[in-house]
C-alpha cells in the first residue's frame, strides 16, 4: 500500500499557497505509508541557461557553504546552494552531467535526487509529518506539485527507494502499486545506456517513461506505450514542467480521487486527503477509470 | 423520531460505532454523521433497525455489515460500501467506488451515480440498484441477489457468475466468461419493477435486459483447454 497526492493550482495567486495546501494532503495519507515520504515541486524556473540539482545528503555531516565555496572556486562562479536540513538546491549554469560529475568526485555522499529548471524534489525515511517538517513543507510555492507516502512492498525502506522517482529533467514520477515486469524493463532500456539508481520496480516505469520522451513521445504517447509494456498494479501520477498525469492500470486496485475547482485539480488516493481543500466538498470528483489518460496543463 | 448527531470532526469514528453497537438500547433512533470527510468504516456493523445518514463523503467500507439499519450518504462512497451486508438498506446519493455490495448476503443496496469496477463482486443475495453505469468486472462470481444497472456496463460484466441475475438498460461493452444474455420472463419484469421502486428509479422493465450465468463453468471441462 502507498499514497499519492497530487496538487496544480489554476490561478497565480494560488502559488503562494501551494505547499499549505498540501501538507494536509500528504499527511492524511500516513496511514496508506507511514515509512517514508517525498514530493517534487515545480516552481518558477530558472533562467534557460541554468539549472537547478536538488541534492540529498541523508546522515552524512556535510559543509554545504563550504561545498558551495568549492564549487564556485572550480565549476561555476555564479553558482548557488539552498540549504534545507540534509538537503539543498544548487543552481548552476554548469550542466548536469559537470555539476554531477564534480559531486561525485567531491561529495560521493551526496545523491542527486532531481535535475531540472523548475523541480525541486524532497525524499526521506520518516513519516509524513515528519518530513512535512523537515523540509518545511507548508512554505513551498509553485504551479504544481507530486507526493508520495511509502509502505513498502518490493524493495528497501530508504531514502533512495522513496518516491517521487526522476529521470532526465523537469520529470517525475510516484507510484501506488507493483509492478511484475520491471526487471524485463530494466534489460531493455540498459543497452540503450539507461543507468538505474536504484532495484525499484517504480524507477524501471519512470525511465522507460522518460526515454519514450526522450525519443520525442509526448506525455500521452509515452504513456500510451506505457499501458503496453508495464505489467502489473498501478496507479501513476507524473509532474512534467507543465503537466500533471495520472493512469491506473486495467484492474485499477489500487484507488485514486481526483477533485476539480476553478481554483485547483487536486488527486489522491483517498477522499480523505482532499476533504480539507477549499470546497472541497462541491468539487467536481471523479474515480478515473482504468487505462484512461488524464492530464492537466498548467 | 428522536434524534442523536455525531461530528466526525469532533470525534473518531470508533465512539459512533460503538454507540450504534452498544449505545442504542433499543430505542429506534435516527442518527445523523456530520464531517465524514472520506473516514473509513462509518456505520459498520449494525443491528438494529435505525436510521442513519452520513452527511458527506465516505471512505472504504461505509455501512459494512449491516443489519436491518437503513444507512444513506449524501456523497459519495469509497470502495466496498455495504460489503457484507445482511439486511437493511444503503442509499448513496452520490457515486460509489469499487466492490460496491461485495460479498453481502441481503438487503437493498441503491446507488443514485456511477459505480466503479467490481460492482456485486461475490455477491450472495443483495439487491443492487445502480442508477448510473457500473464498472468493468461488475458481478465477478455473484452467487445470488440482482444487480439493476439504469446505465451502461463495462468490461467482462458477469464473469463467472453462479445465480445472482445482472438486468442491464444500456451498452455492455462486453460480457465475462460464461455471462450471456437472455430473454426475460414475466418474473424478471415483476422482479425488476419491485426493485426500480424500492430503489426509486421510474424506468420502465421492459427496457431493460436479463444477463445470467449459462452455467457452462459449473463442472469441469478438461477438454477446454482453459478457453472460455
Amino acid at each position: 500500500m502507498c499514497g499519492i497526492v497530487g496538487l496544480m493550482v489554476k490561478k497565480p495567486a494560488l502559488r503562494e499557497q501551494l505547499g499549505a495546501l498540501m501538507v494536509p494532503m500528504l499527511v492524511g495519507m500516513s496511514e496508506r505509508g507511514p515509512e517514508s515520504a517525498g514530493l517534487a515541486v515545480f516552481t518558477e524556473p530558472v533562467g534557460t541557461d541554468r539549472r537547478k540539482l536538488s541534492l540529498y545528503a541523508g546522515g552524512a555531516a556535510i559543509d554545504w557553504r563550504a561545498l558551495e565555496a568549492a564549487y564556485r572556486g572550480t565549476v561555476d562562479a555564479g553558482a548557488g546552494v539552498d540549504v534545507q536540513a540534509n538537503h539543498a538546491v544548487l543552481t548552476t549554469a554548469a550542466t548536469p552531467p559537470q555539476a554531477r560529475a564534480w559531486l561525485e568526485e567531491h561529495h560521493p555522499a551526496v545523491f542527486v535526487l532531481s535535475t531540472g529548471r523548475l523541480i525541486d524534489l524532497y525524499k526521506d525515511i520518516g513519516t509524513p509529518a515528519q518530513i512535512a517538517a523537515r523540509y518545511g513543507f507548508e512554505r513551498l510555492q509553485g504551479t504544481h506539485l507530486v507526493g508520495h507516502t511509502r509502505m513498502a512492498t518490493e524493495s528497501a525502506v530508504t531514502p533512495a527507494h522513496a518516491h517521487p522517482f526522476t529521470a532526465g529533467e523537469d520529470f517525475c514520477l510516484v507510484h501506488n502499486g507493483s509492478l511484475s515486469n520491471p526487471y524485463s524493463i530494466r534489460r531493455t532500456l540498459e543497452p540503450l545506456g539507461i543507468h538505474f539508481d536504484t532495484d525499484n520496480d517504480t524507477e524501471a516505469a519512470c525511465r522507460f517513461l522518460e526515454w519514450r520522451m526522450r525519443e520525442g513521445d509526448s506525455l500521452r504517447e509515452a504513456l500510451e506505450q506505457g499501458l503496453n509494456e508495464l505489467d502489473g498494479f498501478f496507479t501513476f501520477l507524473m509532474g512534467t514542467k507543465d503537466e500533471l498525469a495520472l493512469v491506473r492500470d486495467a484492474f485499477s486496485c489500487k484507488p485514486a480521487v481526483v477533485a476539480e475547482t476553478d481554483d485547483y485539480v487536486a488527486i489522491a488516493s483517498e477522499y480523505r486527503s482532499l476533504a480539507h481543500l477549499p470546497d472541497a466538498r462541491n468539487a467536481h470528483i471523479f474515480e478515473p477509470m482504468p487505462e484512461q489518460i488524464y492530464l492537466w496543463k498548467a | 423520531m428522536e434524534s442523536v448527531t455525531f461530528d466526525l470532526a469532533q470525534g473518531g469514528v470508533r465512539s459512533l460505532n460503538q454507540f450504534l453497537h452498544h449505545g442504542l438500547d433499543g430505542r429506534s433512533l435516527k442518527v445523523l454523521v456530520k464531517n465524514p470527510d472520506g473516514a473509513h468504516s462509518i456505520a459498520v456493523g449494525i443491528d438494529a433497525p435505525i436510521e442513519v445518514e452520513i452527511d458527506g463523503h465516505a471512505g472504504y467500507y461505509a455501512a459494512g455489515m449491516n443489519k436491518h439499519a437503513s444507512v444513506t450518504v449524501r456523497g459519495n462512497a469509497g470502495p466496498g460500501v455495504a460489503e457484507g451486508t445482511m439486511s437493511g438498506r444503503v442509499h448513496v446519493k452520490g457515486t460509489a467506488s469499487v466492490a460496491a455490495g461485495a460479498a453481502a448476503h441481503g438487503g437493498l443496496l441503491v446507488i443514485d451515480g456511477d459505480a466503479s469496477l467490481r460492482c456485486g463482486i461475490s455477491m450472495k443475495g443483495i439487491d443492487i440498484v445502480v442508477g448510473g453505469s457500473v464498472g468493468d468486472y461488475s458481478g465477478f462470481m455473484a452467487q445470488a441477489g440482482h444487480i439493476v444497472v439504469c446505465g451502461d456496463a463495462g468490461h467482462g460484466l458477469g464473469d463467472s457468475l453462479y445465480e445472482a441475475v445482472i438486468y442491464v438498460r444500456g451498452a455492455v461493452r462486453s460480457f465475462g466468461a460464461d455471462a450471456r444474455e437472455e430473454p426475460m420472463t414475466d418474473a424478471d419484469h415483476a422482479t425488476l419493477a419491485r426493485l426500480l421502486a424500492a430503489a426509486g428509479f421510474a424506468h420502465d422493465p421492459r427496457s431493460f435486459r436479463r444477463v445470467a450465468s449459462a452455467r457452462s463453468l459449473y463442472h469441469w471441462n478438461a477438454d477446454a483447454n482453459q478457453e472460455y
